[in-house]
């Protein structure tokens, strides 16, 4: 029998027993579901960390930090030499660590914490560094207005969310509710005055921690908008950005600066965090353990999605693992119904046999049976899956904004998902069909034949 | 089951030539039915040979005896064994389905026997809305659909009135006469047997009794 006719008669046997084998083809479609919902939530989660991660441009950076400095000695690096043996990290660290093969460019990760002066209004607020490497980048997708003219240029690039506080609109509504290029239009081109404590070292050579700190202000115009702060690695988030190269040459007083004239070791001021920019996130390991041989410390955003990858690896086996059972259950539901079928339809089998068809007609049959409802309950059950992971997704987005989080797409169905999901469906079913189908093919035609 | 071997048909010798029309006769059990499955290649013997034409059916694999069944035989039964979720006409069409005919092909063929047994009007129709004698004569078109050599008949008039059931035997007598099939026609009525066979072959307790021309036909006929 030609495989258009199996298909044919198979389908019109599913017809006759709709009840039943719709039933059993909901079952599958609740196994596929279950697969799908958990599946598509696990990689959406997934997918979500990932994306944060890498829209914060930082896949590509090594934070270098100093021994000296015990806020990030973490357990792993407690060998290697003493914080107090350990070298400083100042200027001359940088430039040892920018002439690393791989690193781009290194250079301090200054901010502060200070005054800004918009409309006659004062403003409190982190203000950071961003190297002109970064215009372009990730980071910086959606941003209104243009980049930094020059590296030197008195010009501003500000967060949404601090352009919003300009306007007046400040904690009126969360991050994810503010438009860029509305609060960016009224903003742009705008002076605003940074006040800042200029560091300044009194005598060349003299007594090596003493310096003064003069205050000063500094005029800055407002060119650019944008949605996030591209270099916060677990530092205190920035929302106004200056020009890197202009930020080195203000000298501004460092936090830690105070602490660090308690034990200074030479008279160049050290830098608290150095960023290395490395050719590509392949090579971030190997410059990782060079800049650890210098004696310094390290972090990565690589270091900590390794974990996550893993954490994510194990999460996905055990959705699989539950999602295989429900469709375990249902394949278990296909054999029961076809072998009941069997059994209700042994009169019909002795027929077929009797005028001619062979054993492989019967068994492609219900091959052709059992992977029908396997097709279908794999559509039905993909698409049920996708709708139950858009209820929990609803679901969470309502619990998040209830406590104040920001709602989230926590879930993704790829195309390599729904078509796995459906073949896995059919695969299964055909496999489930395989014992009913050679029962049916093997079955004595003049036993099925007998008058009852 | 029993662990007693039954040995329903033994130690028949039997040669039936191309275009006879032969019955076997014989009580219930006497093993009538069990000869014509071999003879249908729905059962194989313990021991033993069924040759039809140069193939033994004994020595055939499983797939070889569908081929046989699909074209060298047509069978009816006393319940006609229609399926009764398909029309008349999807009935009739089923053994070209498994035979591979052509789809175009398979309406003209199927609507030809079907108009061979007088049912041309009622193709559409289910089986349960058809009578007795109408069943058997649709069973009778899915028997000859595939034109095969032998038409093998188990009590094809047991579940009819007399009426009907002549209508029928008559049918079978023109495939015979017209068509030239073979036909073995199982019965426990000898004198449906003796009306139309031209050969009467008696069986009891698996044996073969007696096997004669059937004189009362030949004097009909003259």
């Amino acid at each position: 029998m030609k495989l258009y006719d199996s298909v044919e008669l198979a389908a019109r046997n599913l017809r006759e027993s709709v009840l039943r084998n719709a039933l059993t083809t909901l079952g599958i479609s609740v196994g596929v579901a279950s697969l799908v919902a958990m599946l598509s939530l696990g990689i959406g989660l997934q997918q979500l960390f990932s994306q944060r991660l890498h829209s914060s441009g930082l896949f590509d950076r090594v934070m270098v930090t100093s021994r000296r400095d015990l806020r990030f000695n973490r357990e792993q690096e407690r060998n290697g030499p003493a914080p107090a043996d350990s070298p400083d990290l100042d200027e001359a660290a940088r430039q040892n660590i920018a002439s690393i093969p791989g690193v781009v460019e290194a250079y301090p990760d200054l901010r502060f914490i200070t005054e800004l002066r918009f409309d006659d209004k004062a403003h409190l607020t982190m203000v950071s560094g961003m190297t002109l490497s970064q215009k372009g980048g990730d980071s910086l997708a959606g941003m209104q207005g243009s980049f930094f003219s020059s590296g030197e240029a008195h010009e501003v690039i500000v967060q949404k969310s601090f352009a919003d506080e300009l306007l007046g609109k400040a904690h009126a509504r969360g991050p994810d509710e503010i438009n860029v290029a509305e609060v960016a239009k009224p903003v742009l081109g705008r002076r605003i005055i940074m006040r800042y404590a200029e560091r300044e070292s009194s005598t060349a050579g003299g007594d090596s921690a003493s310096y003064s700190v003069i205050s000063r202000e500094l005029p800055l115009t407002i060119v650019g908008v944008t949605d996030l702060d591209p270099d916060n690695l677990g530092g205190a988030q920035a929302r106004v950005f200056l020009p890197q190269k202009l930020l080195e040459s203000l000298h501004a007083m460092q936090a830690y600066d105070f602490r660090d004239s308690t034990r200074a070791t030479s008279a160049q001021p050290s830098y608290s965090r150095v960023i290395a920019r490395v050719n590509g996130a392949g090579k971030v390991d190997s410059v990782e353990q060079a800049i650890k041989k210098l004696g310094f410390n390290t972090f990565s955003i690589l270091d900590a999605s390794k974990g996550l990858q893993t954490v994510f690896r194990i999460v996905d086996s055990f959705l699989l693992v539950f999602g295989s059972l429900a469709l375990t259950v249902a394949c278990i539901g296909i054999i029961n119904t076809l072998v009941m079928a069997i059994l209700e339809r042994r009169r019909e089998i002795g027929i077929m046999k009797a005028i001619g068809a062979s054993d492989g007609d019967l068994r492609n049959l219900f091959f052709a049976e059992a992977g029908a409802m396997g097709l279908l309950g794999g559509i039905f059950g993909t698409l049920l899956g996708w709708l139950i992971g858009r209820a929990i997704n609803l679901g969470t987005n309502i619990y998040f904004r209830s406590i104040g989080i920001p709602a989230e797409k926590i879930l993704a169905v790829p195309w390599w998902l729904v078509s796995a999901a459906i073949g896995v469906a059919l695969v299964v079913s055909l496999v489930s069909g395989l014992y009913p189908a050679s029962r049916a093919a093997k079955l004595d035609p003049v036993q099925a034949l007998r008058y009852e | 089951m029993g662990s007693a071997t039954i040995r329903a048909v033994d130690g028949i010798t039997l040669e039936i030539r191309a275009g006879e029309f032969v019955a076997l006769l014989g009580a219930s059990g006497s093993g009538k039915s069990s000869l014509l499955n071999l003879i249908a290649g729905l059962d194989s013997p313990t021991s033993g040979s069924v040759r039809s034409g140069d193939q033994d059916l004994a020595q055939l694999s499983r797939e070889a005896l569908a081929k046989y069944r699909r074209h060298t035989v047509g069978m009816v039964f006393q319940s006609f064994n229609l399926i009764p979720s398909m029309t008349v006409l999807e009935n009739v069409e089923l053994p070209l389905r498994f035979a591979e005919v052509e789809r175009s092909k398979r309406g003209t063929m199927a609507s030809g026997a079907l108009e061979r047994v007088g049912l041309a009007g009622r193709l559409r129709h289910r089986p349960i809305e058809l009578s007795g004698g109408e069943q058997q004569r649709v069973a009778l078109a899915r028997a000859l659909v595939n034109q095969p050599k032998i038409l093998l008949a188990d009590e094809p008039t047991g579940n009819l009135d007399s009426r009907t059931g002549t209508e029928v035997m008559q049918l079978i007598q023109t495939l015979n006469q017209s068509l030239k099939m073979t036909v073995v026609l199982v019965t426990h009525e000898a004198a449906l047997a003796e009306k139309y066979a031209g050969r009467l072959i008696f069986l009891a307790d698996g044996k073969l009794v007696s096997d004669q021309p059937n004189t009362a036909k030949a004097r009909g006929d003259a």
